[in-house]
């Protein structure tokens, strides 16, 4: 599928189940075959269909070669076979067409001759395509099998010599006059061999026949199941790849990509001679990213690495210095991260040779990865646990990997070799600890502080305005980050104009918006997870992978990429003849043209290409001492010309690209210039503004020069961290280059020439006018020489600044019209925000409607029905005040349309009615990554479940909510405890991939089967693609947000510059659904500064059938804009708690019905003009809407915008929802529970029942709690009314939102998300009866448990993954073990843990507390101290309430190490931490104080 | 210096509701009644500074951008008072208010009726601190001369040294064109030193404007009245452009019986003639004075109460100001919401210093007796709905007589004065009787450009000074491009 309107293939995602069986002597088997596929069919559901629903996205498995099937399958035809192990074997997919599949035959057969060897002879594979579904049957290729006589070689040398002929072969097949699409090799080694295809599991036998023959054996199988957010058939993206199968994504693909092929020119083994030219390119452009890590394993694997140590390299774990490793294992992965950077991003690989197979996780572990060893030599790894049925009395260890850990099979010697094996084995391959040591420069040293600086003021001001400097820089960016080490906030959205659109001369960065991880991959959340973030960065980066010697360390090393000007002074007087370092000046000439740019990049590139080749190791790019005469040229377009023309001539890697520019002040400037290529940045003008502005005494407040610098720097690393975090990137090395940008408003030419690869999609500005908006900032600065910087505006209003479209005058205007239900001046007031021909801010304001015959307005449909698809934006209670909440609850409400409680819960009392008949209960209840007060009661409240990935104004970001706003009723109504923080984390912690948002869309539909469920995304490039994927995920509705979208406290930059707007993402959604044949069971929805009827008719136009408000209606009851929600003091009583201020909230429903009622009317005047009689019929009419040729704005001249209103073919009933989502709930368990369980709902009899489990039994108890919550509230059932006992692996979400009086009793193990949400019930986990290992060194349960429980008590008997216990605010848990970031983000609560503990323990732990068993007395550097203190039990009542949960545990669980801890207590007692958060310990002392208080005062009365 | 606030545990975030708005207040009424010098007090610094830290430094400043004429970029300025940057604070309250220390005396501050802290409680003294500023400017010296680093070489002639005019003059002159500013007085200021009295801006103050603007390189001609002392081709011949601002001083009368009787004059001749005295200036008219004499002024505006202070310190027997309008409410009405000016009853220094008001009421007759005026016949009004117009009715019955020696009309102007200079350059008029102006501010005559209350009738200080740099930058634009 090419690119096709907004859809581009490079956007799609995918995720899946993967896994491994293996026999552990290197036997082969055929049961190993046969439970591969086994495992893939209990993984079926981690993947997914698209609109037809027997074509998969994809499975297969990888095996070892099995020589007895192929010797007597060939031998039957005439072909005998070489040995064993000297033949290789070709899996293929060819043309069906018999004359192009003739030529690729030809072409591999040509290309083995060429290469020396013989081809033996072919073999069409039988398949059955009834097996498939009707779009993997269309697309299927013809599948052959070729066998090559190794000559002589074999081993390692036939193996290299099969990857040349593959590469070879794959070129000539494309060469003309064949350029054979369809011709894939599948695998080619004298090893594996790999049997996949577009289908889900259980075709996978059906379709190869031969899968199923006794002789097809192996010792070891690879599967996958692949899960894509297309549905466009690709039999060659289906894995396994020929040595990894990945679960996850990439998320620095393109920046690998760019790396790969910057060090293709100088690629050099011994191993390959000459034959290492034929390899090139590395990387298949056209493949995935998971596609691509194969690649690139495969490059490093054949130059001689053992495949773990290649795995290491392109996945390291975390090493930064605050992570507990050895000095050895560090000064390995420092040695290679100076050799390539990370493939960043979530990944569970499972990656094989054919001689080793094993698994790795990435360094955040966020897939799950189980896996089970039995005492006959046999283990399974997989996704889940439970995939496979083995005995457990035949068990030996079951485990997890944990993040950055790897688990290796050698089939050579029969071993299975754990992480810490592995790693110190390598670890000692060469003496890299030393070549390290003695190579490595480092520039930023510890007695190298800061030096204060001497801002030159009479050329001061020149330099600023040269630089586009105006005050708001100053005095809000620059001023926060010098004086408080962090990023500015602000709230409300952004309501500016587009840089494309904005009279004032823009920098070329305000063209960007940064990119962010939305439901493929999670974002990482960089201050509690930072020890996995590095901002470390080398200069001199080594050509060749291939090789390792002591010289690959020679490198200059940099904390961070933030140089002071010392440090630039140190790098440039380095006198070391091998680091060489050339300045260029990066400036055009007057009079300013685009040619006079192009001119002067030209010779940019070439000077640098000319340095490069004299040996220069550092390039310095330079525009301070630029003569008056010459313009800057914007940094991000310099760096990234000279970036990409040293990678076309492989020269990157040779040489450092150091930025010294007046121009990059903010974070969004840093992040650009390093995502487009620089290795550091020295911005000199920041520094001495921020100098002038100490010594002028313009600071809020008073601190020295040095001090501000270096705490400018520190906000510039926080802040990089944060936008790196968003996209899902740990480390700075993988950023670079990566370019996760996109572009608005760029035009190609541009792009494609300065930064290939980038996305713009509507066009925009040349180089003619980049050149004229510099060229405006010489001027003003030489010419026109202002006394007083420019206003600024684009933060906050200024009549002189940025325009925006809420002023003094549409705030009164809107306010007056709905306060008197004045017609006219709504009228003034959506013609000034409509009337865009002059005032041009939004892309919509370009479009105007083509005339249609129109019809009476009286033709059209009512306001009535009209007004029902609106929806109030998701705000909290807690970001608004109560009144204003509930003002919106009960005016959507009375409309039938609905308000959205936000991510804060809901005070139950709001669920009942008013007696006047009207309901503040919110229609829509979101679901965010807090979960706050998401109880089983909140969900069965609810008419729409609204699960938020990201926030218009800040995705990819968590929040946080100050103890200070958490006063006791927002307390009550989020579960925690008044004062105590809140922080949201960036990600939801259940959804780190796309099958992880089928799972939690299914969990909620459980919770409450009558809600629909919806998914909130923002507009970025590829959201299309996305939103494909989550309605394969089963949502009933998907709202596509806009960048500008309000906040009520976000980073400034964030609120700017992450993001799209949504007429990008609505159009790309709408498009990407109707291809995929996936529009029709999902409705779209689109919000983001919406204003007037104009603004919902084009959004109907472009897909959306329903439209979402909030700042609109936040204005109609009294919002003015003062965009200070953050600080509490909103002087309207909206956005605040204050008490005094919420007394002066004026708004009321009438108002916000009037607005809606208003904003109909207008909606349907246009409908009549277009001659629409329904809003139906209107949606996805993006033929209607054309350009505006009427305006003339020179910025905006270059937009195009055919591909925003591309309408794709389709049937009428496939441009809007028309149908339902099967959300297969019938098959839930809890349904053939609930029919026992008559006695217990009725009579509060309690029930007992037994029943089997397995892990395709996903979500058990949830029904059954959303049940109880709608008949009894939050209050539940009597403990125990309902018991089920269940035995064997529970699937995911086990007991989710489990209500009070539900008990569970689980006897085997659990998978990911046990306890989710839990409410109130009790969990028990223990091993299978039978089992003979110890449960407390086992693994009994998965990742992330108890996330966001509220009440409730669950008992695990073993060990559990990543994530315990996080953001519970309530529930009690033991449990005998855990993974790392255990009780992150904690705010109340219980925990013990019986053993030992991962790193980052308690990081962001606000409130709770939790005991832990330090046997060896290490936790302590486990625990993330940030926020916690440790102490010993150190009263009774610790004691007393240790000892009562350790009893229950025993009691529940029979756990056999609770009961030695109780036989032994006195002692045992000793060995407990005690984690105490400190804001709680003071919350708590405070509490006790006041109660203390009270009781004197009741007893003085007395 | 003064310790400052902002180190004293201010929470600037909650000072809007912590701190009460303070004005300085008036001179007892006792005391000023027996001077004409100015009756408003100033803050002092430290309390300024207090001030500003009411202000919420809003995301959206309404003061800025919907009350301010001049778009004064009001929080930044209290910003920098708030930490006491008065060199700052200069720097950009005179980028776009030429003459802070005028606007900070005698405007109405339109910004303070649309100040956020003001939807609530009391409006920041957005005014007081403005003034403050200007002030310490010039104590520190920073509001010192600045002539322009260059001259352009383009000469321009403005009529009128009026606010408008000198705002006109200042612009160009800064920007390093040459001015010309002719008046018919014999001193720069026009109304501000003319009509508004002593009381409420001493004439020193528009004096060291003056003087800095001269030193700046404005040239000022007074005395001279176009179109009778200098023709305009004198100025044709001589000018690249020229402004005309003379101001809209064609008065509103009252066409009544008994208008001729003596003692019946208009507001702006009573008050220039008070002006030029305490000023020390020969009048070519006889002096008019309320002394021992039963004043009645009528119109309620600002020009009336101009005339009650200056009746009250000539010794009027008793003041009585009538209005046809019904006293305006205490709270803004239900038509007058916030952010617009509220339209709500105020009494300025003068009414305090004694002074009844009447409402309501319209003037049938003035009567008299040898030629003289004694009383005015009157009657009360009501406000009826008519065809969607608010019309006054009189109510049957209610007609009185109003004792009066001296009657002041204080009705308001209708417009710029017609014939003269404005037909010797063919300036052509619209149906409002004002100049036909192009968007740049020029009228139908190349190269003529009309500014102030002349091109938009009369108004307050600020606009005419708002209207001044429009015009300003019009004529630079022009002189840039066509020439």
């Amino acid at each position: 599928m090419n690119a096709i309107g907004m859809y581009d293939p490079q956007y799609e995602h995918d995720a899946c189940g993967v896994g491994f069986v293996a026999n552990l002597n290197g036997q082969p088997s055929h049961a190993i075959v046969h439970r591969g596929i086994e495992v893939l069919m209990n993984l079926l559901h981690r993947g997914a269909t698209g609109s037809d629903a027997l074509t998969g996205d994809g499975a297969g498995l990888l095996i070892q070669i099995p020589d007895t099937f192929f010797r007597s399958v060939m031998a039957g035809m005439g072909i005998p076979l070489p040995p064993a192990g000297t033949y290789g074997a070709g899996m293929m997919f060819m043309p069906q067409d018999p004359v192009a599949r003739t030529a690729c035959q030809k072409a591999v057969e040509t290309t083995v001759i060429h290469e020396g060897m013989n081809c033996l002879g072919w073999r069409t594979v039988p398949v059955d395509p009834s097996a498939l579904g009707e779009t993997a049957r269309r697309e299927m290729p013809a599948v052959m099998q070729c066998f090559i006589d190794g000559n002589g070689l074999s081993g390692q040398a036939l193996e290299r010599k099969l990857y040349v002929i593959r590469k070879q072969s794959e070129q000539r097949a494309s060469r003309p006059p064949n350029g054979a699409d369809g011709f894939y090799v599948v695998s080619l080694s004298c090893r594996t061999i790999i049997y996949k295809g577009m289908m889900i599991a259980p075709q996978v036998a059906k379709f190869y026949p031969e899968l199923t023959r006794p002789d097809m054996t192996s010792a070891m199988a690879v599967v996958h199941q692949r899960y894509s957010t297309n549905t466009f058939p690709s039999w060659p993206l289906a894995q396994p790849f020929r040595y990894l199968a990945h679960n996850g994504e990439i998320n620095t693909l393109r920046g690998n990509r760019n790396w790969m092929r910057a060090r293709e020119n100088n690629l050099d083994s011994p191993l390959f001679g000459d034959d290492i030219k034929k390899i090139l390119p590395v990387i298949e452009e056209q493949g995935s990213d998971s596609a691509n890590l194969d690649n690139a394993l495969e490059l490093l694997t054949q130059g001689g690495r053992s495949i773990h140590h290649a795995m290491m390299m392109l996945m390291p774990q975390a090493w930064g210095q605050k992570y507990p490793i050895g000095p050895d294992l560090r000064g390995f992965f420092e040695y290679h991260a100076g050799l390539m950077e990370p493939w960043d991003g979530p990944a569970a690989v499972v990656f094989s040779d054919g001689q080793h197979v094993g698994a790795t996780l990435d360094r955040n572990g966020l897939r799950p990865a189980r896996y089970t060893v039995t005492r006959d030599g046999f283990m399974v790894f997989a996704s889940e646990a439970g995939v496979l049925d083995i005995p457990a009395e035949n068990v030996s260890e079951k485990g997890a990997l944990r993040p950055g850990q790897m688990l290796l099979v050698d089939l050579t010697t029969g071993r299975l070799l754990h992480d810490r094996e592995i790693k110190t084995q390598l670890a000692r391959h060469q003496p890299y600890r030393r070549w390290v040591d003695e190579n490595r420069i480092d520039i930023h040293g510890f007695f190298n502080a800061v030096g204060g600086i001497q801002p030159d003021q009479k050329t001061l001001l020149t330099r600023q305005l040269l630089f586009g400097y105006t005050r708001e820089d100053c005095q809000i960016i620059l001023d926060a980050m010098a004086t408080k080490g962090v990023e500015p906030v602000g709230s409300m959205g952004a309501d500016q104009p587009l840089a494309v659109l904005s009279e004032k001369p823009q920098l070329f960065y305000w063209y960007f918006k940064q990119l962010f991880a939305q439901v493929t991959n999670p974002p990482i959340d960089p201050i509690r997870e930072e020890l996995v973030m590095s901002l470390m960065t080398f200069i001199g980066i080594s050509d060749s992978v291939l090789t390792e010697t002591p010289q690959h360390a020679r490198l200059v090393k940099l904390k961070y990429p933030i140089l002071s000007n010392e440090d630039l002074e140190r790098i440039h007087q380095l006198n070391l003849p091998d680091f060489k370092n050339h300045i260029l000046t990066i400036g055009f000439d007057r009079p300013a043209s685009g040619k006079s740019l192009e001119t002067a990049l030209e010779n940019l590139c070439q000077a640098a290409e000319a340095a490069v080749r004299a040996d220069a190791r550092i390039l310095i790019l330079s525009d301070r001492q630029l003569p008056q005469e010459q313009i800057p040229i914007p940094a991000l377009l310099a760096v990234s010309a000279v970036n990409q023309h040293l990678v076309r001539q492989g020269l990157r890697t040779r040489a450092g690209l150091l930025v010294e520019t007046g121009e990059a002040r903010e974070v969004m400037h840093m992040a650009l210039l390093v995502g487009f290529g620089a290795s550091a940045i020295n911005p000199y003008l920041a520094y001495e503004t921020i100098a002038d502005m100490i010594m002028n005494g313009e600071c809020s407040a008073k601190i020295g020069n040095t001090k501000a610098i270096e705490n400018y720097i520190k906000a510039c690393n926080k802040g990089l961290l944060k936008i790196m975090s968003k996209m899902g990137i740990s480390t700075l090395r993988s950023y670079r280059n990566a370019q996760v940008f996109e572009a608005v408003g760029v035009r190609r030419q541009v792009i494609d020439r300065y930064m290939p690869g980038t996305a713009s999609r509507i066009e925009g500005i040349g180089l003619d006018e980049i050149a004229a908006e510099a060229d405006e900032r010489w001027r003003t600065a030489h010419i026109e020489k202002p006394a007083l910087l420019p206003a600024g505006g684009q933060y906050r209003f200024r009549t002189d600044g940025e325009r925006h479209l809420w002023t003094p005058e549409t705030i009164s205007l809107l306010q007056q019209a709905t306060r008197t239900g004045d017609r006219g001046l709504y009228r003034r007031y959506a013609e000034i925000i409509n009337h865009q021909a002059e005032k041009l801010s939004t892309l919509r304001g370009l479009f105007t409607f083509k005339a249609a015959a129109a019809i009476p307005v009286e033709e059209v449909e009512p306001v009535d029905t009209i007004v029902k698809r609106f929806v109030t934006g998701a705000m909290s209670f807690g970001s608004l005040s109560r009144e204003t909440h509930e003002t919106l609850a009960i005016a959507m409400n009375r409309l039938d349309a609905r308000s959205n409680s936000g991510e804060g819960g809901e005070d139950p009392a709001r669920y009942k009615p008013l007696p006047n008949g009207d309901s503040t209960c919110s229609g829509v209840k979101q679901v965010a990554s807090g979960r706050f007060g998401v109880t089983a009661e909140y969900l069965v409240n609810a008419r729409e479940l609204q699960i938020k990935i990201a926030q218009g104004a800040k995705p990819g970001e968590g929040g946080q909510l100050p103890g200070h706003k958490v006063n006791r009723e927002i307390a009550r109504v989020r579960h925690s405890t008044p004062g105590v923080t809140l922080i949201s984390p960036p990600p939801h912690h259940d959804i780190y991939s796309i099958e992880d948002i089928a799972q939690l869309i299914y969990d909620l539909k459980n919770a409450n089967d009558e809600a629909r469920i919806s998914v909130k995304l923002v507009s970025e490039v590829g959201v299309g693609t996305v939103a494909a994927g989550v309605a394969k995920a089963r949502a009933d509705m998907i709202l596509i947000s806009g960048y500008d979208g309000g906040t009520g406290a976000s980073p400034l930059s964030s609120i700017k510059h992450a993001g799209a707007p949504w007429e990008l993402g609505l159009s790309d959604t709408q498009q990407t659904l109707v291809l995929n044949g996936l529009r029709s069971r999902v409705r779209v929805q689109a919000d983001g500064q919406m204003k007037t009827g104009r603004d919902v008719v084009i959004a109907a136009l472009l897909g959306a059938e329903e439209f979402g408000f909030a700042t609109a209606p936040l204005v109609v009851c009294g919002c003015v804009m003062m965009r200070k929600c953050h600080d509490n003091t909103c002087p309207v009583g909206v956005a605040t708690q204050d008490p005094q201020l919420r007394k002066r909230f004026s708004g009321r429903p009438e108002y916000v019905i009037n607005f809606f009622h208003m904003i109909a009317e207008e909606v349907r005047e246009h409908m009549a003009q277009l001659g629409f009689r329904t809003m139906d019929e209107m949606i996805g009419r993006s033929d209607l809407l054309d350009v505006d040729r009427a305006i003339h704005f020179w910025k905006a001249r270059g937009l195009d915008f055919s591909r925003v209103f591309h309408r794709p073919a389709a049937q009428p009933h496939e441009v809007r929802c028309t149908s339902k989502q099967d959300h297969g709930l019938e098959n839930a368990l809890d349904y053939q529970l609930l029919a026992e369980l008559g006695p217990a709902f009725e009579q509060k009899k309690p029930v007992r029942l037994k029943h089997d489990i397995r892990n395709i039994h996903r979500t058990v108890g949830t029904i059954i709690s959303s049940r109880i919550a709608r008949q009894y509230g939050h209050a539940g059932l009597p403990t125990d009314t309902i018991t089920l006992e269940l035995t064997g692996a529970a699937g995911q979400s086990f007991g989710a939102f489990a209500a009070h009086g539900l008990t569970l009793i689980l006897n085997g193990e659990a998978n990911d998300y046990l306890g989710k949400g839990l409410a109130g019930g009790r969990i028990v986990v223990r091993p299978y009866p039978k089992a003979a290992y110890d449960p407390a060194l086992n693994t009994i349960a998965g990742n992330v448990i108890l996330y966001g429980a509220t009440a409730g008590e669950i008992y695990i008997n073993g060990r559990v993954g990543e994530r315990f216990c996080i953001r519970n605010s309530g529930a009690t848990a033991v449990v005998e073990g855990i993974g790392d970031h255990g009780c992150e983000y904690m705010t109340g609560g219980r925990v013990v843990i019986l053993g030992s503990t991962g790193i980052n323990f308690a990081a962001g732990m606000s409130g709770g507390l939790a005991y832990v068993y330090d046997e060896t007395g290490m936790f302590d550097g486990q625990c993330n101290l940030e926020m916690v203190d440790l102490d010993i039990l150190n009263s009774d009542k610790d004691a007393a309430e240790l000892r009562r949960l350790i009893e229950n545990h025993v009691r529940h669980t029979g756990s056999p190490k609770g009961a030695a801890i109780l036989a032994d207590w006195e002692q045992a007692q000793d060995r407990f931490v005690k984690v105490f958060p400190m804001e709680y310990r003071r919350v708590l002392g405070q509490m006790s104080r006041d109660d203390e208080a009270t009781e004197r005062e009741a007893q003085e009365k007395e | 210096m003064s310790p400052a606030p902002q180190e004293s545990g201010m929470n600037k975030e909650r000072a809007f509701l912590d701190i009460p708005r303070q004005e300085p207040g008036y001179r007892p009424a006792e005391e000023r009644i027996r001077d004409y010098r100015a009756v408003e007090l100033l803050l002092d610094e430290q309390e300024v500074v207090r001030q500003a830290a009411r202000c919420m430094d809003c995301g959206t400043p309404f003061c800025h951008g919907y009350g301010c004429t001049l778009n004064n970029v009001i929080p930044e300025l209290n910003t920098h008072v708030y930490y006491q940057r008065w060199r700052q604070a200069f720097e950009l309250l005179e980028q776009k208010n030429p003459f802070p220390e005028f606007t900070g005396r005698i405007c109405p501050a339109l910004c303070e009726g649309s100040c956020v802290v003001g939807l609530h409680g009391e409006a920041v003294t957005i005014r007081q601190i403005e003034l403050f500023v200007a002030e310490k400017a010039f104590e520190l010296g920073i509001a010192g001369p600045r002539p322009p680093a260059a001259r352009v070489g383009r000469k321009i002639a403005i009529i009128g040294a009026g606010p408008a005019g000198l705002a006109v003059a200042h612009t160009l002159n800064r920007a390093g064109f040459d001015t010309m500013v002719f008046d018919n007085a014999h001193h720069p200021g026009g109304l501000m030193r003319y009509g508004i009295p002593d009381f409420k801006m001493e004439k020193r103050i528009i004096q060291r404007r003056v003087d800095l603007m001269h030193a700046e390189g404005v040239r000022f001609e007074g005395g001279v009245e176009v179109g009778r002392d200098i023709s305009t081709r004198y100025l044709w011949d001589r000018f690249d452009a020229i402004v005309l601002a003379g101001g809209a001083r064609a008065p509103r009368d009252l066409a009544v019986p008994g208008r001729s009787l003596q003692g019946v004059h208009l507001a702006l001749d009573y008050l220039v003639g008070q002006n030029l005295i305490n000023a020390g200036e020969k009048n070519d008219q006889p002096a008019i004075t309320a002394a021992g004499k039963n004043v009645v002024v009528v119109g309620g505006g600002d020009t009336g109460a101009d005339c009650v202070g200056t009746a009250i310190r000539q010794g009027a027997k008793s003041v009585t100001q009538v209005e046809i309008l019904p006293q305006p409410p205490r709270a803004r009405a239900d038509g007058n919401p916030w952010p617009q000016w509220p339209m709500t009853y105020r009494e300025s220094s003068s009414h305090k210093e004694g002074c009844s008001r009447k409402w309501n009421i319209t003037t049938h007759e003035f009567i008299g007796s040898d030629g003289r005026v004694t009383a005015l016949k009157c009657a009360e009004v009501e406000w009826k709905n008519a065809g969607g117009r608010l019309t006054p009715v009189e109510k049957p019955g209610t007609g009185f007589t109003l004792e009066a020696d001296l009657v002041l009309l204080a009705m308001g102007f209708t417009g710029p004065v017609k014939g003269g200079m404005l037909e010797q350059f063919g300036i052509t008029f619209d149906n409002r009787g004002l100049p036909v102006r192009d968007a740049s501010g020029m009228t139908q005559q190349v190269g003529v450009f009309a500014a102030g209350d002349m091109a938009t009738g009369a108004t307050l200080v600020i606009k005419a000074m708002a209207d001044g740099i429009r015009v300003a930058k019009g004529v630079m634009s022009w002189l840039t491009q066509s020439k």
